[in-house]
Protein backbone atom coordinates (compact mmCIF):
# COMPACT_ATOMS: atom_id res chain seq x y z
CA UNK A 1 0.00 0.00 0.00
CA UNK A 2 1.89 3.40 -1.12
CA UNK A 3 1.48 6.89 0.33
CA UNK A 4 -0.14 8.94 -2.06
CA UNK A 5 0.01 12.93 -1.87
CA UNK A 6 -3.49 13.52 -1.71
CA UNK A 7 -3.78 17.80 -0.84
CA UNK A 8 -2.05 21.09 0.42
CA UNK A 9 -2.94 21.28 4.27
CA UNK A 10 -3.99 24.71 3.04
CA UNK A 11 -6.76 23.12 1.03
CA UNK A 12 -8.52 22.01 4.13
CA UNK A 13 -9.98 24.47 6.18
CA UNK A 14 -9.77 23.71 10.30
CA UNK A 15 -12.89 22.09 11.63
CA UNK A 16 -13.67 20.38 7.80
CA UNK A 17 -13.46 18.40 5.38
CA UNK A 18 -12.74 17.76 1.49
CA UNK A 19 -13.75 15.48 -0.68
CA UNK A 20 -10.53 13.40 -2.92
CA UNK A 21 -11.09 10.90 -5.56
CA UNK A 22 -8.32 9.00 -6.05
CA UNK A 23 -7.93 5.51 -8.64
CA UNK A 24 -11.62 4.13 -8.58
CA UNK A 25 -12.38 5.30 -4.88
CA UNK A 26 -13.14 8.36 -3.33
CA UNK A 27 -12.41 9.59 0.05
CA UNK A 28 -13.24 12.80 2.64
CA UNK A 29 -10.23 14.12 4.50
CA UNK A 30 -10.44 15.72 7.88
CA UNK A 31 -8.91 18.21 9.25
CA UNK A 32 -9.37 19.04 13.07
CA UNK A 33 -9.26 21.83 15.24
CA UNK A 34 -5.79 20.94 16.30
CA UNK A 35 -4.54 20.63 13.14
CA UNK A 36 -4.59 16.81 12.58
CA UNK A 37 -5.56 15.16 9.10
CA UNK A 38 -7.62 12.15 9.27
CA UNK A 39 -8.78 10.19 5.91
CA UNK A 40 -11.98 7.71 5.67
CA UNK A 41 -13.89 6.23 2.87
CA UNK A 42 -15.64 9.52 1.02
CA UNK A 43 -19.30 7.59 1.14
CA UNK A 44 -21.61 7.64 3.98
CA UNK A 45 -22.16 4.11 5.08
CA UNK A 46 -25.93 4.36 5.13
CA UNK A 47 -26.91 5.70 1.63
CA UNK A 48 -24.15 6.52 -1.50
CA UNK A 49 -24.03 10.33 -0.03
CA UNK A 50 -20.49 12.59 -0.10
CA UNK A 51 -19.29 13.31 3.44
CA UNK A 52 -17.47 16.30 2.14
CA UNK A 53 -20.75 18.03 2.31
CA UNK A 54 -21.05 17.42 5.90
CA UNK A 55 -20.52 19.01 8.99
CA UNK A 56 -17.22 18.65 10.82
CA UNK A 57 -17.58 19.15 14.75
CA UNK A 58 -14.64 18.30 17.11
CA UNK A 59 -13.66 14.77 15.89
CA UNK A 60 -17.33 14.11 14.05
CA UNK A 61 -18.60 14.18 11.06
CA UNK A 62 -22.16 14.26 10.69
CA UNK A 63 -23.26 13.33 7.21
CA UNK A 64 -25.06 15.74 5.11
CA UNK A 65 -28.36 13.82 3.89
CA UNK A 66 -29.99 11.98 7.45
CA UNK A 67 -27.38 13.79 9.78
CA UNK A 68 -25.68 9.99 10.51
CA UNK A 69 -22.70 10.76 12.73
CA UNK A 70 -19.43 9.16 12.50
CA UNK A 71 -16.19 9.46 14.64
CA UNK A 72 -13.48 10.49 12.17
CA UNK A 73 -10.92 9.34 13.75
CA UNK A 74 -11.69 5.38 14.28
CA UNK A 75 -14.87 5.67 11.80
CA UNK A 76 -16.89 4.13 14.21
CA UNK A 77 -20.63 5.23 13.61
CA UNK A 78 -22.12 7.23 16.73
CA UNK A 79 -25.92 8.27 15.48
CA UNK A 80 -28.54 6.37 13.48
CA UNK A 81 -29.44 5.98 10.73
CA UNK A 82 -26.25 5.00 10.50
CA UNK A 83 -25.19 1.66 11.92
CA UNK A 84 -21.85 0.75 9.90
CA UNK A 85 -18.43 2.16 10.48
CA UNK A 86 -16.60 4.00 8.04
CA UNK A 87 -13.24 2.50 6.54
CA UNK A 88 -10.60 4.68 8.17
CA UNK A 89 -6.64 5.12 5.93
CA UNK A 90 -3.53 6.55 7.71
CA UNK A 91 -2.73 9.68 7.09
CA UNK A 92 0.67 12.29 7.70
CA UNK A 93 1.82 15.67 6.70
CA UNK A 94 5.28 16.00 4.90
CA UNK A 95 6.20 19.61 3.49
CA UNK A 96 2.68 21.16 3.33
CA UNK A 97 1.22 18.20 1.70
CA UNK A 98 -1.46 15.80 3.63
CA UNK A 99 -0.28 11.98 2.53
CA UNK A 100 -2.85 8.82 2.84
CA UNK A 101 -1.76 5.50 3.01
CA UNK A 102 -4.21 3.76 0.80
CA UNK B 1 -48.18 30.65 -17.72
CA UNK B 2 -48.90 27.13 -17.80
CA UNK B 3 -46.40 24.39 -18.90
CA UNK B 4 -46.67 20.35 -19.49
CA UNK B 5 -44.30 18.76 -17.37
CA UNK B 6 -45.45 15.56 -15.74
CA UNK B 7 -43.52 13.88 -12.97
CA UNK B 8 -42.19 10.69 -13.47
CA UNK B 9 -44.68 7.68 -13.04
CA UNK B 10 -47.96 10.19 -13.24
CA UNK B 11 -49.38 7.52 -15.35
CA UNK B 12 -50.80 5.94 -12.17
CA UNK B 13 -54.33 7.05 -11.68
CA UNK B 14 -54.87 4.94 -8.79
CA UNK B 15 -51.32 5.19 -6.85
CA UNK B 16 -49.99 1.91 -4.80
CA UNK B 17 -48.39 4.08 -1.52
CA UNK B 18 -46.83 0.44 -0.84
CA UNK B 19 -43.40 -0.19 0.24
CA UNK B 20 -43.22 -3.36 -1.09
CA UNK B 21 -45.55 -2.98 -4.07
CA UNK B 22 -45.30 -1.83 -8.04
CA UNK B 23 -44.83 1.73 -6.74
CA UNK B 24 -41.64 0.82 -5.61
CA UNK B 25 -40.60 -1.40 -8.03
CA UNK B 26 -41.41 1.51 -10.82
CA UNK B 27 -39.78 3.86 -9.10
CA UNK B 28 -36.41 2.65 -8.72
CA UNK B 29 -36.57 1.52 -11.94
CA UNK B 30 -37.01 5.17 -13.06
CA UNK B 31 -34.19 5.85 -10.99
CA UNK B 32 -36.29 8.21 -8.71
CA UNK B 33 -35.05 6.43 -5.70
CA UNK B 34 -32.01 7.48 -3.94
CA UNK B 35 -31.82 10.33 -6.35
CA UNK B 36 -29.97 13.15 -7.16
CA UNK B 37 -32.05 16.09 -6.07
CA UNK B 38 -31.90 19.85 -6.63
CA UNK B 39 -30.11 22.47 -4.43
CA UNK B 40 -29.62 26.35 -4.35
CA UNK B 41 -26.31 27.16 -4.63
CA UNK B 42 -24.64 28.34 -0.63
CA UNK B 43 -21.55 29.29 -0.29
CA UNK B 44 -19.58 26.50 1.87
CA UNK B 45 -18.08 28.66 4.05
CA UNK B 46 -21.40 30.24 4.73
CA UNK B 47 -23.36 26.95 4.61
CA UNK B 48 -20.88 25.68 7.87
CA UNK B 49 -21.73 28.91 9.96
CA UNK B 50 -25.21 28.01 9.09
CA UNK B 51 -25.38 24.41 10.04
CA UNK B 52 -23.05 25.57 13.25
CA UNK B 53 -24.42 24.12 16.45
CA UNK B 54 -24.94 25.36 19.47
CA UNK B 55 -27.31 24.51 22.60
CA UNK B 56 -28.95 27.82 23.61
CA UNK B 57 -31.86 28.33 21.71
CA UNK B 58 -32.77 25.12 22.13
CA UNK B 59 -31.73 24.73 25.54
CA UNK B 60 -33.90 28.21 26.16
CA UNK B 61 -36.66 26.99 23.93
CA UNK B 62 -36.92 23.81 26.08
CA UNK B 63 -37.23 25.13 29.38
CA UNK B 64 -39.94 27.50 28.36
CA UNK B 65 -41.57 24.28 26.62
CA UNK B 66 -41.58 22.27 30.10
CA UNK B 67 -42.55 25.21 32.02
CA UNK B 68 -45.58 25.92 29.99
CA UNK B 69 -46.51 22.17 30.89
CA UNK B 70 -46.61 23.10 34.61
CA UNK B 71 -48.24 26.12 34.03
CA UNK B 72 -51.34 25.25 31.74
CA UNK B 73 -51.64 22.18 33.40
CA UNK B 74 -51.53 23.48 37.23
CA UNK B 75 -54.23 26.35 35.24
CA UNK B 76 -56.68 23.49 34.34
CA UNK B 77 -56.15 21.48 37.89
CA UNK B 78 -57.28 24.43 40.07
CA UNK B 79 -59.99 25.91 37.87
CA UNK B 80 -60.91 22.34 37.72
CA UNK B 81 -64.80 22.26 37.65
CA UNK B 82 -65.10 25.54 36.07
CA UNK B 83 -65.53 26.52 32.67
CA UNK B 84 -62.21 28.61 33.38
CA UNK B 85 -59.99 25.73 33.52
CA UNK B 86 -61.27 25.19 29.73
CA UNK B 87 -58.61 27.52 27.98
CA UNK B 88 -55.84 25.94 30.42
CA UNK B 89 -56.21 22.69 28.88
CA UNK B 90 -56.54 23.99 25.67
CA UNK B 91 -53.10 25.21 26.02
CA UNK B 92 -51.70 22.00 27.67
CA UNK B 93 -53.09 20.09 24.89
CA UNK B 94 -50.95 22.63 22.26
CA UNK B 95 -48.00 22.44 23.88
CA UNK B 96 -48.25 18.74 24.66
CA UNK B 97 -49.83 17.32 21.63
CA UNK B 98 -48.21 20.07 19.22
CA UNK B 99 -45.54 21.30 19.66
CA UNK B 100 -43.90 17.89 20.51
CA UNK B 101 -44.09 17.15 16.73
CA UNK B 102 -41.62 19.61 15.81
CA UNK B 103 -39.01 18.66 19.01
CA UNK B 104 -39.78 15.37 17.74
CA UNK B 105 -38.19 15.94 14.33
CA UNK B 106 -35.66 18.52 15.03
CA UNK B 107 -33.84 16.46 17.59
CA UNK B 108 -34.47 13.55 15.03
CA UNK B 109 -32.30 14.85 12.91
CA UNK B 110 -30.29 16.01 15.77
CA UNK B 111 -30.18 19.74 14.81
CA UNK B 112 -31.64 21.09 17.81
CA UNK B 113 -29.30 20.66 20.42
CA UNK B 114 -25.03 20.28 20.10
CA UNK B 115 -24.82 17.94 22.94
CA UNK B 116 -26.42 14.66 21.54
CA UNK B 117 -28.24 13.41 24.86
CA UNK B 118 -29.90 16.40 24.90
CA UNK B 119 -31.26 15.67 21.55
CA UNK B 120 -31.90 11.99 22.72
CA UNK B 121 -33.59 12.68 26.01
CA UNK B 122 -35.74 15.60 23.97
CA UNK B 123 -36.40 13.20 21.33
CA UNK B 124 -37.80 10.32 23.21
CA UNK B 125 -40.01 12.53 25.66
CA UNK B 126 -41.72 14.01 22.19
CA UNK B 127 -41.55 10.56 20.45
CA UNK B 128 -43.49 9.35 23.24
CA UNK B 129 -45.92 12.50 23.18
CA UNK B 130 -47.00 11.89 19.66
CA UNK B 131 -47.08 8.62 19.82
CA UNK B 132 -44.53 7.13 17.84
CA UNK B 133 -42.43 4.57 18.09
CA UNK B 134 -38.76 6.21 18.75
CA UNK B 135 -37.23 4.03 16.53
CA UNK B 136 -39.03 3.44 13.88
CA UNK B 137 -40.00 6.52 12.91
CA UNK B 138 -36.34 7.62 12.65
CA UNK B 139 -36.10 5.49 9.81
CA UNK B 140 -39.11 6.27 8.35
CA UNK B 141 -38.43 10.07 8.40
CA UNK B 142 -34.52 9.16 7.11
CA UNK B 143 -36.74 7.35 4.10
CA UNK B 144 -38.88 10.77 3.58
CA UNK B 145 -35.67 12.89 3.19
CA UNK B 146 -34.30 10.52 0.98
CA UNK B 147 -37.43 10.11 -1.40
CA UNK B 148 -39.86 12.94 -0.25
CA UNK B 149 -43.07 12.50 -1.71
CA UNK B 150 -41.97 9.35 -4.26
CA UNK B 151 -44.95 7.10 -4.52
CA UNK B 152 -43.67 3.49 -3.18
CA UNK B 153 -40.98 4.75 -1.46
CA UNK B 154 -41.54 7.38 0.97
CA UNK B 155 -43.34 6.19 4.00
CA UNK B 156 -44.61 9.79 5.46
CA UNK B 157 -46.86 10.86 2.18
CA UNK B 158 -49.80 13.00 4.50
CA UNK B 159 -52.13 13.24 1.39
CA UNK B 160 -52.40 9.66 -0.14
CA UNK B 161 -54.98 9.61 -3.60
CA UNK B 162 -57.63 8.98 -3.57
CA UNK B 163 -57.99 11.90 -0.86
CA UNK B 164 -60.80 11.25 1.62
CA UNK B 165 -61.33 14.97 3.00
CA UNK B 166 -63.29 13.53 5.80
CA UNK B 167 -60.20 11.58 7.15
CA UNK B 168 -58.09 14.54 6.84
CA UNK B 169 -60.80 16.94 9.15
CA UNK B 170 -61.09 13.97 11.35
CA UNK B 171 -56.88 14.53 12.00
CA UNK B 172 -57.40 17.46 14.18
CA UNK B 173 -58.99 15.58 16.54
CA UNK B 174 -56.16 12.84 16.35
CA UNK B 175 -58.61 10.10 17.43
CA UNK B 176 -58.21 8.20 14.40
CA UNK B 177 -54.49 7.91 14.74
CA UNK B 178 -54.28 7.93 17.77
CA UNK B 179 -55.83 4.74 17.72
CA UNK B 180 -53.78 3.80 15.21
CA UNK B 181 -50.70 4.95 16.74
CA UNK B 182 -51.99 2.71 19.78
CA UNK B 183 -52.33 -0.16 17.63
CA UNK B 184 -49.02 -0.17 15.95
CA UNK B 185 -47.14 0.24 19.64
CA UNK B 186 -49.38 -2.65 21.26
CA UNK B 187 -48.18 -4.67 18.02
CA UNK B 188 -44.35 -3.71 18.25
CA UNK B 189 -44.63 -4.50 21.77
CA UNK B 190 -45.39 -7.93 21.22
CA UNK B 191 -42.26 -8.16 18.75
CA UNK B 192 -44.02 -8.37 15.78
CA UNK B 193 -42.94 -5.87 13.00
CA UNK B 194 -45.32 -5.10 9.60
CA UNK B 195 -43.68 -5.95 6.48
CA UNK B 196 -42.74 -1.99 5.60
CA UNK B 197 -41.09 -1.51 9.29
CA UNK B 198 -38.94 -3.99 7.76
CA UNK B 199 -38.41 -2.73 4.58
CA UNK B 200 -36.98 0.43 5.99
CA UNK B 201 -35.73 -0.51 9.47
CA UNK B 202 -32.67 -2.72 9.73
CA UNK B 203 -32.78 -5.99 11.33
CA UNK B 204 -30.48 -5.14 13.97
CA UNK B 205 -32.63 -2.09 15.36
CA UNK B 206 -36.06 -4.10 15.62
CA UNK B 207 -35.26 -5.34 19.23
CA UNK B 208 -34.78 -1.39 19.73
CA UNK B 209 -37.71 -0.77 18.18
CA UNK B 210 -39.33 -3.61 19.98
CA UNK B 211 -38.18 -2.52 23.43
CA UNK B 212 -39.25 1.00 22.84
CA UNK B 213 -43.08 0.07 22.70
CA UNK B 214 -43.32 -1.77 25.34
CA UNK B 215 -41.98 1.57 27.35
CA UNK B 216 -44.92 3.70 25.44
CA UNK B 217 -47.59 0.79 26.32
CA UNK B 218 -46.21 0.63 29.74
CA UNK B 219 -46.53 4.19 30.57
CA UNK B 220 -50.14 4.51 29.01
CA UNK B 221 -51.23 1.13 30.67
CA UNK B 222 -50.33 3.05 34.27
CA UNK B 223 -51.84 5.78 33.68
CA UNK B 224 -55.25 3.97 32.53
CA UNK B 225 -54.88 2.10 35.76
CA UNK B 226 -54.46 5.28 37.56
CA UNK B 227 -57.39 6.74 35.60
CA UNK B 228 -59.71 3.84 36.40
CA UNK B 229 -58.95 3.49 40.23
CA UNK B 230 -59.87 7.24 40.40
CA UNK B 231 -62.97 6.38 38.95
CA UNK B 232 -63.58 3.47 41.25
CA UNK B 233 -63.03 5.48 44.15
CA UNK B 234 -65.55 7.67 43.50
CA UNK B 235 -63.40 10.66 42.12
CA UNK B 236 -66.19 11.39 39.23
CA UNK B 237 -65.10 13.50 36.06
CA UNK B 238 -61.47 14.04 38.14
CA UNK B 239 -60.59 10.51 37.35
CA UNK B 240 -60.19 11.73 33.48
CA UNK B 241 -57.21 14.14 34.95
CA UNK B 242 -54.51 11.51 34.45
CA UNK B 243 -55.74 11.08 30.81
CA UNK B 244 -56.01 14.45 29.80
CA UNK B 245 -52.44 14.86 30.88
CA UNK B 246 -50.88 12.05 29.66
CA UNK B 247 -51.69 10.42 26.35
CA UNK B 248 -54.96 12.75 26.04
CA UNK B 249 -53.95 15.80 24.34
CA UNK B 250 -52.65 13.72 21.85
CA UNK B 251 -56.14 13.53 20.75
CA UNK B 252 -57.48 17.17 21.93
CA UNK B 253 -53.81 18.74 21.57
CA UNK B 254 -52.69 17.85 18.37
CA UNK B 255 -54.86 20.18 16.10
CA UNK B 256 -51.97 22.74 15.22
CA UNK B 257 -49.39 20.28 14.10
CA UNK B 258 -51.46 18.96 11.90
CA UNK B 259 -52.48 22.05 10.68
CA UNK B 260 -48.96 22.81 10.10
CA UNK B 261 -47.71 19.43 8.93
CA UNK B 262 -50.54 19.08 5.92
CA UNK B 263 -48.88 22.27 4.33
CA UNK B 264 -45.45 20.83 4.44
CA UNK B 265 -46.55 18.92 0.91
CA UNK B 266 -49.87 19.27 0.20
CA UNK B 267 -51.52 20.28 -2.90
CA UNK B 268 -47.98 19.56 -4.92
CA UNK B 269 -46.52 16.82 -6.73
CA UNK B 270 -45.06 13.36 -6.27
CA UNK B 271 -42.24 12.04 -7.99
CA UNK B 272 -40.49 14.77 -8.32
CA UNK B 273 -36.37 15.58 -7.76
CA UNK B 274 -36.97 19.39 -6.94
CA UNK B 275 -38.15 20.10 -3.36
CA UNK B 276 -39.25 23.72 -4.87
CA UNK B 277 -42.08 21.22 -6.76
CA UNK B 278 -42.90 19.01 -3.73
CA UNK B 279 -42.61 21.82 -0.01
CA UNK B 280 -44.44 24.79 0.51
CA UNK B 281 -42.45 27.41 2.49
CA UNK B 282 -44.51 30.23 4.31
CA UNK B 283 -44.68 32.89 6.45
CA UNK B 284 -46.45 32.65 9.69
CA UNK B 285 -47.40 34.16 13.43
CA UNK B 286 -44.22 33.76 15.61
CA UNK B 287 -46.49 31.82 18.40
CA UNK B 288 -46.90 28.82 15.42
CA UNK B 289 -43.65 29.20 14.32
CA UNK B 290 -42.23 29.06 17.83
CA UNK B 291 -44.48 25.93 18.36
CA UNK B 292 -43.29 24.47 15.24
CA UNK B 293 -39.60 25.24 15.14
CA UNK B 294 -39.22 27.14 12.16
CA UNK B 295 -40.34 24.24 9.83
CA UNK B 296 -42.55 26.41 7.95
CA UNK B 297 -39.42 26.97 5.90
CA UNK B 298 -39.60 23.62 4.46
CA UNK B 299 -38.44 23.91 1.32
CA UNK B 300 -34.83 24.92 3.13
CA UNK B 301 -35.47 22.50 5.64
CA UNK B 302 -35.59 19.49 3.19
CA UNK B 303 -32.61 21.23 0.87
CA UNK B 304 -30.27 21.33 3.58
CA UNK B 305 -31.28 18.78 6.54
CA UNK B 306 -28.57 20.02 8.37
CA UNK B 307 -29.25 23.36 9.11
CA UNK B 308 -30.70 23.78 12.95
CA UNK B 309 -34.22 25.29 12.89
CA UNK B 310 -32.98 28.31 14.47
CA UNK B 311 -30.42 28.91 11.35
CA UNK B 312 -33.43 28.14 8.88
CA UNK B 313 -35.04 32.00 8.77
CA UNK B 314 -31.15 33.16 8.03
CA UNK B 315 -31.02 30.22 5.42
CA UNK B 316 -34.40 31.51 3.83
CA UNK B 317 -33.25 35.28 3.25
CA UNK B 318 -30.00 33.81 1.31
CA UNK B 319 -31.75 31.31 -1.31
CA UNK B 320 -35.63 32.83 -1.36
CA UNK B 321 -34.41 34.83 -4.81
CA UNK B 322 -34.19 30.65 -5.83
CA UNK B 323 -37.38 29.57 -4.33
CA UNK B 324 -41.06 30.00 -5.45
CA UNK B 325 -42.66 33.06 -3.18
CA UNK B 326 -43.76 31.41 0.15
CA UNK B 327 -46.99 32.08 1.00
CA UNK B 328 -47.94 34.88 3.40
CA UNK B 329 -50.16 32.86 6.05
CA UNK B 330 -51.28 29.65 6.92
CA UNK B 331 -54.51 31.41 5.59
CA UNK B 332 -52.76 31.94 2.25
CA UNK B 333 -51.61 28.61 2.22
CA UNK B 334 -54.66 26.85 2.72
CA UNK B 335 -56.40 28.73 -0.21
CA UNK B 336 -53.74 27.48 -2.08
CA UNK B 337 -53.21 24.09 -1.02
CA UNK B 338 -57.09 23.08 -0.62
CA UNK B 339 -57.51 24.73 -4.25
CA UNK B 340 -55.09 22.28 -5.41
CA UNK B 341 -56.51 19.36 -3.32
CA UNK B 342 -59.60 19.70 -4.67
CA UNK B 343 -58.19 19.28 -8.08
CA UNK B 344 -56.38 16.54 -7.12
CA UNK B 345 -59.68 14.61 -6.23
CA UNK B 346 -60.59 14.27 -9.48
CA UNK B 347 -56.87 14.22 -11.70
CA UNK B 348 -54.58 12.66 -8.95
CA UNK B 349 -52.09 13.61 -11.78
CA UNK B 350 -52.89 17.55 -11.01
CA UNK B 351 -50.25 19.41 -8.57
CA UNK B 352 -49.29 22.88 -8.08
CA UNK B 353 -46.11 24.70 -9.90
CA UNK B 354 -45.58 28.09 -8.78
CA UNK B 355 -43.52 30.30 -11.05
CA UNK B 356 -40.37 31.14 -9.87
CA UNK B 357 -39.17 34.88 -9.58
CA UNK B 358 -36.54 35.35 -12.56
CA UNK B 359 -33.56 35.54 -9.91
CA UNK B 360 -34.01 31.50 -9.43
CA UNK B 361 -32.49 28.71 -11.93
CA UNK B 362 -35.58 26.51 -13.55
CA UNK B 363 -36.63 23.42 -11.94
CA UNK B 364 -34.98 20.40 -12.21
CA UNK B 365 -36.19 18.73 -15.30
CA UNK B 366 -33.79 17.06 -16.81
CA UNK B 367 -33.65 14.51 -14.52
CA UNK B 368 -37.08 13.93 -14.99
CA UNK B 369 -36.77 14.41 -18.98
CA UNK B 370 -33.71 11.14 -18.24
CA UNK B 371 -36.44 8.81 -17.69
CA UNK B 372 -38.35 6.47 -20.79
CA UNK B 373 -41.54 5.97 -19.18
CA UNK B 374 -42.30 9.85 -18.37
CA UNK B 375 -45.47 10.56 -19.17
CA UNK B 376 -47.01 14.28 -20.38
CA UNK B 377 -50.69 13.83 -19.39
CA UNK B 378 -50.69 15.80 -16.64
CA UNK B 379 -52.62 19.20 -15.84
CA UNK B 380 -50.40 22.07 -14.07
CA UNK B 381 -51.62 25.12 -12.86
CA UNK B 382 -49.48 28.21 -11.97
CA UNK B 383 -49.30 30.80 -9.08
CA UNK B 384 -48.41 33.95 -9.98
CA UNK B 385 -45.16 34.73 -8.89
CA UNK B 386 -42.26 37.50 -9.10
S1 LIG C 1 -26.75 8.96 3.80
FE1 LIG C 1 -25.55 9.43 5.49
S2 LIG C 1 -26.92 9.31 7.13
FE2 LIG C 1 -28.09 8.73 5.44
Amino acid sequence: MPWVDACAVDDVDEEDVVRWDHGERTYAIYRSLNNEFYCTDGLCTHEQVHLSGGLVMDYEIECPKHNGLFDYRSGKALRAPVCEDLRTYETKVENGRVMVLV
Amino acid sequence: MSKSTAPIGSELAVRDYSLTGDSTRQAIENGLSAAEWYHSEVPRKKLKSLMKRRDAPAIRDTVIWIALHFVFAAGGLYFWGSWLCVPFWFAYGVVYGSACDSRWHECGHGTAFRTRWMNDVVYHIASFQIMRNPVNWRWSHARHHTDTLIVGRDPEIAWMHPISLVLKALAFVGIVETWTSLKVLMRNAMGNLSQEERDYIPESQWPKAVFWAWVHIAVYAAVLVVSLVLFVSGAGWKSLIPILLIGGPRVYGCWHFVMTGLLQHGGLAENVLDHRLNSRTLYMNPISRWIYWNMNYHIEHHMFPMVPYYALPELHELIKDDLPPPNTSIWDGYKEMMGSVMKQRVDPNHAMRKTLPRTARPYLEHLHRAVPERNTGLEISDRGGT
